[in-house]
């Protein structure tokens, strides 16, 4: 269990004298009586990319449209670049939106409305013109300029909301949930894309997505939101490595979770499904304590034979289903007190002896790395 | 069985368009050929009240005469006489500045009604509809009797000190204003409030997100994608105040007649069905052509895309 590292050399989060570019404190967003966004901090720092990962209805649009300044907070304040944007409306926030209907204007050319923003600056005509163009040549629509939205496609909508927010040069560009109207295929390439165009331009991508794949591929960080909180902000292979919590573990990808008490050790859980399990990182937290460890189904190992006795981390059980996913095999398996474990097989690593199959009776094993103690 | 299906379905669906344009046929179309060919015949003391008239039983000689008797007179008549030129004008004028005052009026209340909570929205559609579940003619005296010597509003001015004397009100181009603004009110509120209302809000948060200020959201976003409507607004309101007869004739004065006015007091008052007619076919003409023109314009907007 190695981490595969950052994406690139690129951490300013963990330099402490860096002031943040856009810095959250405390912001509290109230609808009637329920708070969407509670005692939110954050920071976001020049030239990153963030993703802000939950479920529907976790108040993280409603953060994006805090930022953009469509909601004003009920407390707590944003700062960009030092500077408290409370009484700045949107059109003067140096920040840009892509929306996720896209919102392009159905009257105006794909030209007209790149331009919009830019017409509003009061720029000089040719200045406008040239901008317009390389961001269209950027976007790879040039061909399409003439065009009113409705005479394009899905993917090519989505370039020119993308084109129409970036112009401008927006210190934040925020985007909200802007692959979720495209196809598999076509979201799959524009993700990477999009990372891309954001490391080109050097500008600061604030994403708003439910897709915890997506947030994986293009961010530098993500803040992964449940009901108006943030519950880990990190890079995203901390968050799936070692997640800070169930909710997070469990959100984040597939995970087998063994409730126990905390061993003597403070790196072990007793008393669980699979009897006692081991981690290798020290728990901060009293032993007997009820604690939780959290085990990807690709980090369970399935054999046939029995492995040698007294061996931690081991479990006996029974192959009650088997989902094929082309690259992997899903396998869920029935152990001893009825609890049930996935185990995740890359089906290029099954090997050449009979493969596992229904009602099979199997040991599952995994190493101590591989299991990640939650407190909570 | 298979092979009849389509074709039974075909006919049903072209019925159904059909419908329509057989409606504008009987109701509007041959009504309007009819009125044309008495604008082309001459008054006389008959019955009907016009020459010639249309004898088929007599065979082929007498449709022969029947359209040599057919002539443009009465049209040299409504360009000779000023009185025909004054009413078109001043209908086409009453129209046009009373359209005008409807939207101004009309889009700010269609306006807040789109932007209120559903549930309220439903509520004023219903206000701005209900003065129609009174009778024009009732609501119009109605007004005759707000607006007279002693009326209401005379009384109110009095009473908040704005005048001193009772004003003159009734039988004055303000009154049909009045009641002209007062009825097409709703014909210019609702298509207004339809398209208003179907208007996505995050295209004002695109427009300003994208640095306008709200007034310039209204140019540049609001009022283009609702031109539409506003467009329907203006023609409902519009061309059916160039016709007007019951609000001129109730609270206008004598003085300048509309052109409504001028078609009524020639059918009925001079018994000249011919001139009447041809008055009528001027103002369709008058009409129809700034329409048309609109239409094929757009078409080939529309075709040009």
């Amino acid at each position: 269990m190695h981490s595969v590292g950052s994406k690139r050399d690129f951490a300013p989060w963990t330099d402490p004298n860096l002031r943040p570019l856009l810095r959250i404190e405390v912001l509290t967003k109230r609808f009637g009586g329920t708070a969407v966004v509670e005692r939110l901090s954050l920071d976001i720092y020049e030239g990153e990319f963030f993703a802000l990962l939950g479920p529907s209805g976790c108040g993280k649009t409603t953060l994006l449209r805090l930022i953009a300044g469509f909601e004003r907070p009920n407390a707590g304040r944003i700062l960009l670049d030092g500077v408290d944007l409370a009484r700045v409306p949107p059109h003067r926030r140096p920040v840009n939106m892509m929306f996720q209907n896209y919102a392009l204007f159905p009257h105006l050319t794909v030209e007209a409305n790149v331009a919009f923003g830019l017409k509003q600056e009061g720029l000089p005509r040719h200045e406008i013109a040239q901008r317009v163009a390389d961001m269209l040549a950027l976007v790879k629509l040039e061909r399409f300029a003439g065009r009113k939205p409705h005479q394009l496609s899905g993917g090519q909508r989505q370039r020119v909301a993308l084109a129409r927010s970036l112009v401008k040069r927006p210190r934040v560009l925020l985007l909200d949930e802007p692959m979720a109207a495209l196809d598999k295929k076509l979201r799959g390439e524009t993700q990477f894309e999009l990372m891309e165009l954001q490391r080109e331009l050097g500008l600061t991508f604030v994403i708003v997505t439910h897709d915890q794949s997506e947030a994986m591929i293009v961010a530098d960080r993500i803040g992964v939101m449940d009901r108006g909180r943030l519950m880990q902000v990190a890079p995203p292979e901390v968050i799936y490595e070692r997640p800070n919590s169930r909710w997070v573990a469990d959100f984040v990808g597939d995970v087998n979770l063994f409730e126990g008490r905390l061993g003597a050790d403070c790196q072990s859980v007793e008393g669980t499904a699979a009897g006692r399990v081991r981690g290798v990182a020290k728990v901060d937290a009293e032993p007997g304590k009820l604690v939780w460890a959290a085990v990807r189904p690709e980090n369970v190992g399935i054999a046939r034979e029995p492995p040698l006795p007294g061996l931690d981390n081991c479990v006996a059980g029974t192959v009650i289903d088997i989902g094929y996913l082309g690259d992997t095999s899903v396998y869920h398996v029935r152990v001893r007190d009825g609890a049930l474990v996935k185990v995740a097989i890359a089906n290029a690593a099954r090997g050449a002896g009979r493969a596992v199959t229904f009602d099979d009776p199997v040991w599952l094993n995994w190493s101590p790395e591989a299991a990640i103690l939650l407190t909570q | 069985m298979s092979m009849q299906q389509p074709d039974k379905r075909s006919f049903w669906q072209s019925l159904v368009v059909r419908i329509p344009y057989a409606w504008l046929l009987a109701f509007f179309l041959v009504p309007f050929l009819i009125v044309l060919k008495i604008s082309l015949s001459q008054t006389a003391i008959a019955q009907p009240p016009y020459l010639p008239v249309l004898d088929l039983a007599a065979g082929w000689p007498a449709v022969k005469a029947f359209f040599a008797a057919l002539s443009f007179d009465n049209y040299t008549l409504i360009g000779s006489d000023r009185l025909y030129l004054l009413s078109y004008v001043k209908s086409v004028e009453i129209a046009a500045f009373s359209t005008l005052i409807l939207v101004v009026i009309g889009y700010p209340i269609a306006y807040a009604m789109a932007r209120m909570p559903g549930r309220w929205q439903a509520v004023l559609v219903l206000l701005v509809v209900l003065p129609f579940w009174t009778s024009l003619l009732i609501r119009i005296y109605a007004w005759m009797n707000i607006l007279q010597h002693d009326g209401l509003l005379n009384q109110a001015l009095i009473a908040l000190a704005i005048v001193k004397e009772p004003q003159v009100w009734l039988a004055t181009d303000t009154a049909i204003y009045i009641g002209v603004v007062y009825s097409y009110l709703p014909f210019m509120v609702l298509p207004l409030y339809a398209t208003l209302e179907k208007l996505d809000e995050s295209l004002r948060e695109a427009a300003a997100d994208l640095g306008c200020p709200r007034w310039r959201i209204f140019w540049l976003v609001t009022l283009p994608l609702s031109s539409s409507g506003l467009l329907a607004g203006v023609l409902l309101c519009f061309i059916p105040i160039v016709g007007e007869f019951v609000i001129p004739d109730l609270l206008g004065g004598s003085q300048s007649p509309m052109i409504g006015q001028t078609i009524w007091m020639e059918f009925f008052g001079n018994k000249d069905w011919p001139a009447a007619s041809a008055v009528a076919v001027v103002l369709v003409c008058l009409l129809v052509t700034p329409i048309v023109i609109y239409q094929s314009q757009a078409m080939r907007a529309l075709q040009r895309e």
